[in-house]
Protein backbone atom coordinates (compact mmCIF):
# COMPACT_ATOMS: atom_id res chain seq x y z
CA UNK A 1 0.00 0.00 0.00
CA UNK A 2 1.42 3.51 -0.74
CA UNK A 3 1.51 5.95 1.37
CA UNK A 4 -1.38 7.88 0.42
CA UNK A 5 -3.83 5.03 0.09
CA UNK A 6 -2.59 4.67 4.08
CA UNK A 7 -3.52 7.97 4.50
CA UNK A 8 -7.36 7.29 2.71
CA UNK A 9 -7.75 3.80 4.44
CA UNK A 10 -7.33 5.94 7.92
CA UNK A 11 -9.53 9.36 6.84
CA UNK A 12 -11.90 7.10 5.83
CA UNK A 13 -11.66 4.89 9.10
CA UNK A 14 -12.30 8.28 11.49
CA UNK A 15 -14.92 10.25 8.93
CA UNK A 16 -16.50 6.78 7.60
CA UNK A 17 -19.34 6.91 10.57
CA UNK A 18 -20.15 10.37 10.65
CA UNK A 19 -20.31 10.61 6.93
CA UNK A 20 -22.79 7.36 6.61
CA UNK A 21 -24.95 8.68 9.54
CA UNK A 22 -25.25 12.40 7.91
CA UNK A 23 -25.82 10.56 4.38
CA UNK A 24 -28.63 8.04 6.25
CA UNK A 25 -30.60 10.75 7.97
CA UNK A 26 -31.07 12.04 3.84
CA UNK A 27 -31.24 8.80 2.55
CA UNK A 28 -33.04 7.00 5.49
CA UNK A 29 -31.59 3.89 3.80
CA UNK A 30 -28.32 3.00 6.01
CA UNK A 31 -27.32 0.62 2.83
CA UNK A 32 -27.31 3.25 0.21
CA UNK A 33 -25.92 5.64 2.48
CA UNK A 34 -22.79 3.57 2.83
CA UNK A 35 -22.58 2.72 -0.56
CA UNK A 36 -22.68 6.50 -1.27
CA UNK A 37 -19.96 6.62 1.19
CA UNK A 38 -18.07 4.04 -0.30
CA UNK A 39 -18.56 5.66 -3.86
CA UNK A 40 -16.93 9.14 -2.08
CA UNK A 41 -13.83 6.81 -1.07
CA UNK A 42 -13.27 5.31 -4.79
CA UNK A 43 -13.52 9.15 -5.68
CA UNK A 44 -10.63 10.23 -3.06
CA UNK A 45 -8.35 6.60 -4.20
CA UNK A 46 -8.61 8.16 -7.51
CA UNK A 47 -7.55 11.59 -7.08
CA UNK A 48 -5.62 12.08 -4.32
CA UNK A 49 -2.94 10.43 -5.01
CA UNK A 50 -2.50 13.13 -8.35
CA UNK A 51 -3.64 15.89 -6.69
CA UNK A 52 -2.59 15.73 -3.02
CA UNK A 53 -4.74 14.84 0.17
CA UNK A 54 -7.07 17.66 0.34
CA UNK A 55 -6.51 20.83 3.42
CA UNK A 56 -9.94 19.18 5.21
CA UNK A 57 -10.25 15.50 4.12
CA UNK A 58 -13.42 15.27 5.74
CA UNK A 59 -15.25 18.24 4.31
CA UNK A 60 -13.74 16.96 0.91
CA UNK A 61 -15.75 13.58 1.41
CA UNK A 62 -19.32 14.89 2.54
CA UNK A 63 -18.98 17.40 -0.54
CA UNK A 64 -18.26 14.56 -2.68
CA UNK A 65 -20.97 12.17 -1.22
CA UNK A 66 -23.11 14.74 -1.34
CA UNK A 67 -22.78 14.83 -5.24
CA UNK A 68 -23.27 11.36 -5.11
CA UNK A 69 -26.50 11.40 -3.65
CA UNK A 70 -27.78 14.13 -5.94
CA UNK A 71 -26.87 12.37 -8.73
CA UNK A 72 -28.88 9.26 -7.29
CA UNK A 73 -31.64 11.21 -7.18
CA UNK A 74 -32.09 12.91 -10.23
CA UNK A 75 -31.32 9.78 -11.69
CA UNK A 76 -34.33 8.11 -9.65
CA UNK A 77 -36.78 11.30 -10.65
CA UNK A 78 -35.98 10.77 -14.23
CA UNK A 79 -37.04 6.69 -13.76
CA UNK A 80 -40.01 8.30 -12.21
CA UNK A 81 -41.33 10.32 -14.81
CA UNK A 82 -40.58 7.77 -17.77
CA UNK A 83 -42.58 5.44 -14.98
CA UNK A 84 -45.58 7.92 -14.76
CA UNK A 85 -45.86 8.06 -18.58
CA UNK A 86 -45.99 3.99 -18.55
CA UNK A 87 -49.31 4.94 -16.13
CA UNK A 88 -47.53 3.21 -12.83
CA UNK A 89 -47.91 5.45 -9.67
CA UNK A 90 -45.39 8.01 -8.24
CA UNK A 91 -42.63 6.73 -5.84
CA UNK A 92 -43.44 7.27 -2.37
CA UNK A 93 -40.23 9.21 -1.98
CA UNK A 94 -41.00 11.04 -5.05
CA UNK A 95 -41.12 14.29 -2.94
CA UNK A 96 -37.61 13.78 -2.06
CA UNK A 97 -35.87 16.62 -4.17
CA UNK A 98 -32.30 16.93 -5.04
CA UNK A 99 -32.26 20.65 -3.82
CA UNK A 100 -33.21 19.15 -0.29
CA UNK A 101 -30.52 17.14 0.20
CA UNK A 102 -28.55 19.77 -1.05
CA UNK A 103 -30.16 22.65 1.81
CA UNK A 104 -30.02 19.22 4.61
CA UNK A 105 -26.45 18.54 3.74
CA UNK A 106 -25.44 21.97 3.77
CA UNK A 107 -27.24 23.50 6.92
CA UNK A 108 -26.21 20.56 8.71
CA UNK A 109 -22.67 20.18 7.97
CA UNK A 110 -21.25 21.03 11.23
CA UNK A 111 -24.11 19.91 13.51
CA UNK A 112 -23.37 18.02 16.22
CA UNK A 113 -24.59 14.41 15.01
CA UNK A 114 -24.89 12.35 18.08
CA UNK A 115 -28.08 10.78 17.26
CA UNK A 116 -27.54 9.80 13.57
CA UNK A 117 -24.74 7.95 15.13
CA UNK A 118 -26.57 6.46 17.71
CA UNK A 119 -29.06 5.33 14.92
CA UNK A 120 -26.50 4.36 12.78
CA UNK A 121 -24.99 1.65 15.80
CA UNK A 122 -29.01 0.73 16.43
CA UNK A 123 -30.52 0.14 12.68
CA UNK A 124 -26.62 -2.11 12.70
CA UNK A 125 -27.52 -4.06 15.56
CA UNK A 126 -31.04 -4.31 14.68
CA UNK A 127 -32.38 -7.67 15.89
CA UNK A 128 -33.86 -8.83 12.29
CA UNK A 129 -30.56 -9.50 11.35
CA UNK A 130 -28.53 -12.97 12.15
CA UNK A 131 -25.88 -12.47 15.23
CA UNK A 132 -22.91 -12.93 12.55
CA UNK A 133 -24.60 -9.96 10.09
CA UNK A 134 -24.91 -7.59 13.07
CA UNK A 135 -21.32 -7.90 14.56
CA UNK A 136 -19.83 -7.53 10.71
CA UNK A 137 -21.87 -4.84 9.87
CA UNK A 138 -21.54 -2.86 13.37
CA UNK A 139 -17.86 -3.68 12.52
CA UNK A 140 -17.70 -2.12 9.47
CA UNK A 141 -20.54 1.46 9.44
CA UNK A 142 -19.49 2.04 13.41
CA UNK A 143 -16.36 1.05 13.77
CA UNK A 144 -14.59 1.69 9.93
CA UNK A 145 -13.22 -1.50 9.47
CA UNK A 146 -12.61 -2.37 6.27
CA UNK A 147 -13.83 -5.96 4.69
CA UNK A 148 -10.71 -7.43 4.88
CA UNK A 149 -9.82 -6.45 8.16
CA UNK A 150 -13.16 -8.16 9.54
CA UNK A 151 -12.15 -11.10 7.39
CA UNK A 152 -8.88 -11.36 9.10
CA UNK A 153 -10.47 -10.94 12.59
CA UNK A 154 -12.78 -13.36 12.23
CA UNK A 155 -10.44 -16.12 10.07
CA UNK A 156 -13.06 -15.96 7.02
CA UNK A 157 -12.80 -15.24 3.40
CA UNK A 158 -13.11 -11.60 3.12
CA UNK A 159 -15.81 -12.77 0.31
CA UNK A 160 -17.91 -14.12 3.23
CA UNK A 161 -17.72 -11.32 5.15
CA UNK A 162 -18.69 -8.81 2.00
CA UNK A 163 -21.69 -10.70 1.17
CA UNK A 164 -22.52 -10.85 5.00
CA UNK A 165 -22.80 -6.98 4.75
CA UNK A 166 -24.51 -6.88 1.50
CA UNK A 167 -27.30 -9.13 2.67
CA UNK A 168 -27.75 -7.77 6.10
CA UNK A 169 -28.15 -4.21 4.38
CA UNK A 170 -30.63 -5.96 1.91
CA UNK A 171 -32.77 -7.34 4.62
CA UNK A 172 -32.99 -4.10 6.64
CA UNK A 173 -34.28 -2.65 3.52
CA UNK A 174 -36.34 -5.28 3.26
CA UNK A 175 -37.63 -4.96 6.50
CA UNK A 176 -38.10 -1.29 6.23
CA UNK A 177 -36.33 -0.76 9.28
CA UNK A 178 -36.36 2.85 10.22
CA UNK A 179 -33.09 5.02 10.26
CA UNK A 180 -34.09 6.32 14.20
CA UNK A 181 -33.13 6.55 17.95
CA UNK A 182 -35.89 4.29 19.57
CA UNK A 183 -37.53 5.62 22.62
CA UNK A 184 -39.48 4.66 25.38
CA UNK A 185 -40.00 0.94 26.31
CA UNK A 186 -38.50 -0.26 23.07
CA UNK A 187 -34.90 1.45 23.59
CA UNK A 188 -34.38 -0.75 26.61
CA UNK A 189 -34.71 -4.07 24.18
CA UNK A 190 -33.25 -2.33 21.78
CA UNK A 191 -29.93 -1.10 23.60
CA UNK A 192 -29.25 -4.85 24.92
CA UNK A 193 -29.07 -5.92 21.51
CA UNK A 194 -26.59 -3.00 20.87
CA UNK A 195 -24.38 -4.13 24.20
CA UNK A 196 -24.78 -7.80 22.86
CA UNK A 197 -23.01 -7.26 19.55
CA UNK A 198 -20.12 -5.62 21.26
CA UNK A 199 -19.57 -7.87 23.72
CA UNK A 200 -19.87 -10.81 21.32
CA UNK A 201 -17.14 -9.16 19.82
CA UNK A 202 -15.07 -8.80 22.59
CA UNK A 203 -15.39 -12.38 23.48
CA UNK A 204 -14.36 -13.43 20.02
CA UNK A 205 -11.32 -11.99 20.86
CA UNK A 206 -11.22 -12.76 24.57
CA UNK A 207 -12.11 -16.53 23.92
CA UNK A 208 -11.76 -17.07 20.71
CA UNK A 209 -14.02 -19.68 19.13
CA UNK A 210 -12.22 -20.00 16.11
CA UNK A 211 -8.22 -20.23 15.35
CA UNK A 212 -5.17 -21.43 16.61
CA UNK A 213 -4.07 -18.49 18.88
CA UNK A 214 -6.59 -18.30 21.85
CA UNK A 215 -7.13 -14.80 22.34
CA UNK A 216 -7.45 -12.02 19.34
CA UNK A 217 -6.78 -9.02 21.53
CA UNK A 218 -7.28 -6.42 17.79
CA UNK A 219 -11.10 -7.80 18.14
CA UNK A 220 -10.88 -6.61 21.83
CA UNK A 221 -9.29 -3.36 21.26
CA UNK A 222 -12.09 -3.05 18.49
CA UNK A 223 -14.68 -3.78 20.84
CA UNK A 224 -13.44 -1.53 23.82
CA UNK A 225 -13.44 1.05 21.21
CA UNK A 226 -17.25 0.78 20.19
CA UNK A 227 -18.48 0.29 23.99
CA UNK A 228 -16.51 3.42 24.59
CA UNK A 229 -17.70 5.68 21.72
CA UNK A 230 -21.15 4.28 22.89
CA UNK A 231 -21.02 5.52 26.62
CA UNK A 232 -20.52 8.97 24.82
CA UNK A 233 -23.12 8.36 22.39
CA UNK A 234 -25.27 6.76 25.18
CA UNK A 235 -24.01 8.81 28.40
CA UNK A 236 -27.00 8.24 30.45
CA UNK A 237 -27.29 4.81 30.04
CA UNK A 238 -25.80 2.62 33.12
CA UNK A 239 -25.56 -0.60 31.04
CA UNK A 240 -23.37 1.04 28.76
CA UNK A 241 -20.86 2.02 31.12
CA UNK A 242 -20.83 -1.48 33.11
CA UNK A 243 -20.27 -3.30 29.58
CA UNK A 244 -17.29 -0.90 29.61
CA UNK A 245 -16.13 -1.40 32.61
CA UNK A 246 -16.51 -4.87 32.19
CA UNK A 247 -14.27 -5.04 28.96
CA UNK A 248 -11.61 -2.58 29.95
CA UNK A 249 -10.75 -5.07 33.60
CA UNK A 250 -11.35 -7.92 31.47
CA UNK A 251 -9.21 -6.61 28.60
CA UNK A 252 -6.48 -5.71 31.57
CA UNK A 253 -5.96 -9.61 32.34
CA UNK A 254 -5.26 -10.12 28.34
CA UNK A 255 -1.16 -10.38 29.05
CA UNK A 256 -1.50 -12.22 31.84
CA UNK A 257 -3.92 -14.96 30.99
CA UNK A 258 -1.84 -17.76 28.90
CA UNK A 259 1.01 -19.43 30.28
CA UNK A 260 4.31 -20.10 28.27
CA UNK A 261 2.51 -23.68 26.76
CA UNK A 262 -0.62 -21.90 25.60
CA UNK A 263 -2.54 -22.91 28.12
CA UNK A 264 -5.05 -20.89 29.88
CA UNK A 265 -3.78 -19.25 33.12
CA UNK A 266 -6.97 -18.86 35.77
CA UNK A 267 -7.93 -15.16 37.27
CA UNK A 268 -6.22 -16.46 40.74
CA UNK A 269 -3.49 -17.62 39.76
CA UNK A 270 -2.56 -14.88 37.47
CA UNK A 271 0.43 -12.35 37.78
CA UNK A 272 -0.89 -9.55 38.35
CA UNK A 273 1.91 -7.63 37.76
CA UNK A 274 1.24 -8.62 34.11
CA UNK A 275 -2.27 -6.82 34.40
CA UNK A 276 -2.68 -3.51 32.61
CA UNK A 277 -3.07 -0.92 35.16
CA UNK A 278 -4.32 1.61 32.79
CA UNK A 279 -7.16 -0.10 31.93
CA UNK A 280 -8.10 -1.40 35.61
CA UNK A 281 -8.19 2.14 36.16
CA UNK A 282 -10.40 3.23 33.26
CA UNK A 283 -12.80 0.60 34.29
CA UNK A 284 -12.83 1.25 38.12
CA UNK A 285 -13.80 4.98 36.77
CA UNK A 286 -16.63 3.42 34.29
CA UNK A 287 -18.05 1.30 36.52
CA UNK A 288 -18.50 4.58 38.96
CA UNK A 289 -20.46 6.56 36.09
CA UNK A 290 -22.88 3.45 36.39
CA UNK A 291 -23.04 3.55 40.03
CA UNK A 292 -23.83 7.11 40.13
CA UNK A 293 -26.35 6.53 37.15
CA UNK A 294 -28.27 3.33 38.75
CA UNK A 295 -29.05 2.91 42.66
CA UNK A 296 -28.35 -0.18 44.37
CA UNK A 297 -31.26 -2.32 43.17
CA UNK A 298 -31.84 -0.97 39.62
CA UNK A 299 -28.70 -2.06 38.67
CA UNK A 300 -28.52 -4.60 35.44
CA UNK A 301 -25.94 -7.46 34.65
CA UNK A 302 -23.43 -5.57 32.69
CA UNK A 303 -23.13 -3.44 35.95
CA UNK A 304 -23.29 -6.05 37.95
CA UNK A 305 -20.48 -8.33 36.06
CA UNK A 306 -18.29 -5.25 36.00
CA UNK A 307 -18.47 -4.83 39.79
CA UNK A 308 -17.58 -8.36 40.54
CA UNK A 309 -14.75 -7.89 37.76
CA UNK A 310 -13.74 -4.81 39.84
CA UNK A 311 -13.40 -6.30 43.36
CA UNK A 312 -10.75 -9.22 41.54
CA UNK A 313 -9.34 -5.38 40.27
CA UNK A 314 -9.51 -3.87 43.26
CA UNK A 315 -6.88 -6.75 44.62
CA UNK A 316 -3.36 -6.33 43.86
CA UNK A 317 -2.80 -9.78 44.89
CA UNK A 318 -5.36 -13.11 45.12
CA UNK A 319 -5.22 -13.13 48.85
CA UNK A 320 -6.49 -9.72 48.91
CA UNK A 321 -9.86 -10.16 47.20
CA UNK A 322 -12.81 -9.11 49.34
CA UNK A 323 -14.63 -12.72 48.88
CA UNK A 324 -17.89 -11.66 51.06
CA UNK A 325 -18.02 -8.53 48.59
CA UNK A 326 -18.29 -11.03 45.36
CA UNK A 327 -20.73 -13.22 47.45
CA UNK A 328 -23.15 -10.21 47.86
CA UNK A 329 -22.75 -9.19 44.26
CA UNK A 330 -23.42 -12.34 42.88
CA UNK A 331 -26.49 -12.40 44.80
CA UNK A 332 -27.71 -9.16 43.74
CA UNK A 333 -26.97 -10.42 40.02
CA UNK A 334 -29.07 -13.26 40.35
CA UNK A 335 -31.77 -11.01 41.43
CA UNK A 336 -31.16 -8.84 38.64
CA UNK A 337 -30.55 -12.05 35.86
CA UNK A 338 -31.15 -15.27 37.53
CA UNK A 339 -29.18 -17.89 35.97
CA UNK A 340 -27.28 -21.40 37.09
CA UNK A 341 -24.93 -20.66 36.35
CA UNK A 342 -24.56 -17.13 38.45
CA UNK A 343 -25.62 -19.38 41.10
CA UNK A 344 -22.92 -21.90 40.63
CA UNK A 345 -20.16 -18.71 41.06
CA UNK A 346 -22.01 -17.07 43.91
CA UNK A 347 -21.49 -20.39 45.78
CA UNK A 348 -17.84 -20.36 45.01
CA UNK A 349 -17.56 -16.82 46.29
CA UNK A 350 -19.77 -17.51 49.33
CA UNK A 351 -17.17 -20.69 49.58
CA UNK A 352 -14.51 -18.30 49.63
CA UNK A 353 -15.74 -15.97 52.13
CA UNK A 354 -17.43 -18.31 55.02
CA UNK A 355 -15.77 -21.73 54.11
CA UNK A 356 -17.17 -25.24 52.71
CA UNK A 357 -20.13 -26.18 54.33
CA UNK A 358 -21.80 -22.64 53.20
CA UNK A 359 -20.89 -22.80 49.77
CA UNK A 360 -22.33 -26.56 50.02
CA UNK A 361 -25.39 -25.73 51.35
CA UNK A 362 -26.46 -23.84 47.99
CA UNK A 363 -24.86 -26.36 45.90
CA UNK A 364 -27.19 -29.03 47.03
CA UNK A 365 -30.56 -26.88 45.87
CA UNK A 366 -31.85 -29.48 43.55
CA UNK A 367 -33.16 -27.43 41.47
CA UNK A 368 -29.50 -25.92 40.63
CA UNK A 369 -28.88 -29.92 40.87
CA UNK A 370 -31.68 -30.29 37.79
CA UNK A 371 -30.33 -27.13 35.73
CA UNK A 372 -26.75 -27.96 35.69
CA UNK A 373 -27.28 -31.96 35.79
CA UNK A 374 -24.85 -32.04 32.53
CA UNK A 375 -22.29 -29.36 33.56
CA UNK A 376 -18.92 -30.51 34.39
CA UNK A 377 -18.21 -27.63 36.90
CA UNK A 378 -21.08 -28.31 39.05
CA UNK A 379 -19.91 -31.46 40.43
CA UNK A 380 -16.02 -30.27 40.37
CA UNK A 381 -16.72 -27.39 42.52
CA UNK A 382 -19.01 -30.00 44.82
CA UNK A 383 -15.64 -31.92 44.69
CA UNK A 384 -14.07 -29.44 45.99
CA UNK A 385 -15.84 -28.07 48.47
CA UNK A 386 -16.62 -31.81 49.85
CA UNK A 387 -12.91 -32.25 49.82
CA UNK A 388 -12.29 -29.70 52.16
CA UNK A 389 -14.45 -30.70 54.53
CA UNK A 390 -12.91 -34.13 54.80
CA UNK A 391 -15.58 -35.57 52.90
CA UNK A 392 -12.62 -37.68 50.77
CA UNK A 393 -14.71 -40.17 49.26
CA UNK A 394 -17.52 -38.45 48.34
CA UNK A 395 -15.15 -35.55 46.45
CA UNK A 396 -13.71 -38.14 44.71
CA UNK A 397 -17.02 -39.67 43.27
CA UNK A 398 -17.95 -35.94 42.29
CA UNK A 399 -14.33 -34.85 40.61
CA UNK A 400 -14.88 -38.38 38.96
CA UNK A 401 -18.44 -37.58 37.59
CA UNK A 402 -16.76 -34.28 36.60
CA UNK A 403 -14.39 -35.68 34.81
CA UNK A 404 -16.80 -37.60 33.06
CA UNK A 405 -19.02 -34.88 32.10
CA UNK A 406 -16.21 -32.49 30.94
CA UNK A 407 -16.17 -32.27 27.20
CA UNK A 408 -12.11 -30.61 26.83
CA UNK A 409 -9.65 -33.18 27.03
CA UNK A 410 -7.04 -30.94 29.10
CA UNK A 411 -9.89 -29.93 31.79
CA UNK A 412 -10.83 -33.99 32.28
CA UNK A 413 -7.13 -34.50 32.89
CA UNK A 414 -7.06 -32.13 35.02
CA UNK A 415 -10.34 -33.55 36.91
CA UNK A 416 -9.01 -37.36 36.92
CA UNK A 417 -5.93 -35.84 38.55
CA UNK A 418 -7.26 -33.66 40.66
CA UNK A 419 -9.46 -36.99 42.12
CA UNK A 420 -6.26 -39.44 41.86
CA UNK A 421 -4.46 -37.17 44.53
CA UNK A 422 -7.13 -37.60 47.31
CA UNK A 423 -6.15 -40.77 47.42
CA UNK B 1 -2.11 -0.90 18.88
CA UNK B 2 -1.13 2.05 20.91
CA UNK B 3 0.48 5.02 20.63
CA UNK B 4 2.22 7.73 22.81
CA UNK B 5 1.46 11.35 21.34
CA UNK B 6 4.02 13.55 22.74
CA UNK B 7 3.92 17.29 22.75
CA UNK B 8 7.76 19.20 22.64
CA UNK B 9 7.96 21.64 24.91
CA UNK B 10 8.93 24.90 23.50
CA UNK B 11 10.67 28.17 25.41
CA UNK B 12 7.48 30.05 25.68
CA UNK B 13 6.19 26.45 27.63
CA UNK B 14 9.16 26.17 29.66
CA UNK B 15 8.68 29.31 31.19
CA UNK B 16 6.11 28.25 32.95
CA UNK B 17 3.20 30.40 31.47
CA UNK B 18 0.02 29.26 31.51
CA UNK B 19 -1.85 28.54 28.06
CA UNK B 20 -4.05 31.25 27.13
CA UNK B 21 -8.00 30.44 27.58
CA UNK B 22 -8.61 30.42 23.53
CA UNK B 23 -6.09 27.89 23.72
CA UNK B 24 -7.18 25.63 26.50
CA UNK B 25 -10.49 25.71 24.85
CA UNK B 26 -9.79 24.40 21.73
CA UNK B 27 -7.64 21.79 23.35
CA UNK B 28 -10.82 21.17 25.45
CA UNK B 29 -13.00 20.32 22.19
CA UNK B 30 -10.05 18.28 20.42
CA UNK B 31 -9.77 16.24 23.55
CA UNK B 32 -13.49 16.13 23.59
CA UNK B 33 -13.50 14.42 19.89
CA UNK B 34 -10.71 11.73 21.16
CA UNK B 35 -12.88 10.62 23.58
CA UNK B 36 -15.91 10.25 21.37
CA UNK B 37 -13.89 8.69 18.58
CA UNK B 38 -13.20 6.07 21.37
CA UNK B 39 -9.45 6.07 21.24
CA UNK B 40 -8.25 8.51 23.85
CA UNK B 41 -6.96 6.53 27.12
CA UNK B 42 -4.70 8.60 29.12
CA UNK B 43 -3.71 12.20 29.00
CA UNK B 44 -1.52 14.68 31.17
CA UNK B 45 0.68 17.96 30.67
CA UNK B 46 3.93 18.19 32.35
CA UNK B 47 5.23 21.17 34.52
CA UNK B 48 8.36 22.94 33.09
CA UNK B 49 11.50 21.10 33.29
CA UNK B 50 12.62 23.59 36.51
CA UNK B 51 10.47 21.26 38.46
CA UNK B 52 12.61 17.93 37.21
CA UNK B 53 15.12 16.54 37.25
CA UNK B 54 17.82 14.05 35.56
CA UNK B 55 19.69 11.20 36.67
CA UNK B 56 22.67 10.23 34.93
CA UNK B 57 24.26 7.13 35.12
CA UNK B 58 28.08 6.00 34.47
CA UNK B 59 29.04 2.64 35.74
CA UNK B 60 28.07 2.49 39.44
CA UNK B 61 28.10 6.09 39.96
CA UNK B 62 24.61 8.23 39.72
CA UNK B 63 24.73 12.17 39.29
CA UNK B 64 21.50 13.70 39.96
CA UNK B 65 21.40 17.00 37.62
CA UNK B 66 18.21 19.54 38.90
CA UNK B 67 16.12 21.25 36.27
CA UNK B 68 15.35 23.28 34.41
CA UNK B 69 17.18 22.03 31.63
CA UNK B 70 18.28 24.05 28.24
CA UNK B 71 17.22 22.72 24.54
CA UNK B 72 13.30 23.19 25.21
CA UNK B 73 12.33 20.74 21.97
CA UNK B 74 14.26 17.95 23.10
CA UNK B 75 11.69 18.21 26.26
CA UNK B 76 8.48 16.92 26.99
CA UNK B 77 5.68 19.37 27.59
CA UNK B 78 2.62 17.07 27.79
CA UNK B 79 1.91 13.11 26.47
CA UNK B 80 -1.47 11.35 25.25
CA UNK B 81 -1.99 7.45 25.46
CA UNK B 82 -4.25 6.45 21.88
CA UNK B 83 -5.64 2.83 20.78
CA UNK B 84 -5.33 3.38 17.06
CA UNK B 85 -5.56 0.99 14.02
CA UNK B 86 -2.75 2.45 12.39
CA UNK B 87 0.42 4.72 12.64
CA UNK B 88 -1.77 6.43 10.15
CA UNK B 89 -5.07 6.89 12.09
CA UNK B 90 -2.62 8.62 14.53
CA UNK B 91 -0.99 11.13 12.43
CA UNK B 92 -4.68 11.79 10.98
CA UNK B 93 -5.62 12.48 14.28
CA UNK B 94 -2.75 14.51 15.30
CA UNK B 95 -3.28 16.27 12.18
CA UNK B 96 -6.05 17.67 13.86
CA UNK B 97 -4.87 18.69 17.12
CA UNK B 98 -4.84 22.54 17.52
CA UNK B 99 -1.52 24.02 17.38
CA UNK B 100 -0.37 23.27 21.10
CA UNK B 101 2.23 26.46 21.23
CA UNK B 102 0.58 28.57 18.40
CA UNK B 103 2.78 31.58 17.65
CA UNK B 104 6.10 29.43 18.41
CA UNK B 105 8.51 27.87 15.53
CA UNK B 106 9.31 24.67 16.71
CA UNK B 107 6.05 23.72 18.18
CA UNK B 108 6.31 20.11 17.22
CA UNK B 109 4.11 16.73 18.19
CA UNK B 110 5.76 13.40 18.05
CA UNK B 111 3.80 10.20 17.42
CA UNK B 112 5.50 7.18 19.25
CA UNK B 113 4.27 3.48 19.17
CA UNK B 114 3.76 1.65 22.88
CA UNK B 115 5.84 -1.57 22.23
CA UNK B 116 3.67 -4.81 22.92
CA UNK B 117 5.14 -7.94 24.44
CA UNK B 118 3.94 -9.36 21.17
CA UNK B 119 5.67 -7.35 18.85
CA UNK B 120 8.65 -9.20 20.12
CA UNK B 121 7.95 -12.80 19.97
CA UNK B 122 11.36 -13.93 21.72
CA UNK B 123 10.65 -11.49 24.61
CA UNK B 124 7.47 -12.68 25.04
CA UNK B 125 9.45 -16.81 25.40
CA UNK B 126 11.41 -14.79 28.00
CA UNK B 127 8.67 -12.76 29.31
CA UNK B 128 6.72 -16.26 29.95
CA UNK B 129 9.85 -18.12 31.07
CA UNK B 130 10.43 -15.53 33.94
CA UNK B 131 6.95 -15.71 34.73
CA UNK B 132 7.42 -19.49 34.96
CA UNK B 133 10.21 -19.68 36.84
CA UNK B 134 8.61 -17.23 39.46
CA UNK B 135 5.36 -19.18 39.51
CA UNK B 136 7.37 -22.35 40.35
CA UNK B 137 9.19 -20.83 42.83
CA UNK B 138 5.82 -19.43 44.95
CA UNK B 139 4.55 -22.88 45.04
Amino acid sequence: MTDTARTIEAIYRIESPKLIARLARITRDVGQAEELAQDALVTALERWPIEGVPDNPAAWLVQTAKHRAIDLIRRRQRFDKIGEQLGHEPRENETETAERVIDQLDDRLDDPIGDELLGLVFVACHPVLSNEARVALTLRLVGGLTVEEIAKAFLVPAPTIAQRIVRAKKQLADANVPFEVPRGDELAVRLASVLEVVYLIFNEGYAASAGAEWTRPELCDDALRLGRVLAELAPNEPEVHGLVALMEIQASRLAARIAPDGTPILLLDQNRARWDWLLVRRGLAALDRAFALAPPGSRGPYVMQAAIAACHGRAREASATDWARIAALYGELAAAAPSPIVELNRAVAVGMAEGPAAALAILDNPALQRALADYHLLPSVRGDALAKLGRVAEARAELERAAELATNARERDLLVERARRLG
Amino acid sequence: MRFMIIVKATKESETGANPSAEMLAKMGNFNEELVKAGIMLDAAGLASSSKGARVRFSGAKRTVIDGPFTEAKELVAGYWIWQCKSLAEAVEWVKRCPDPHPGSADSEIEIRQINDLSDFPELVDEARAIQGRLAASTK
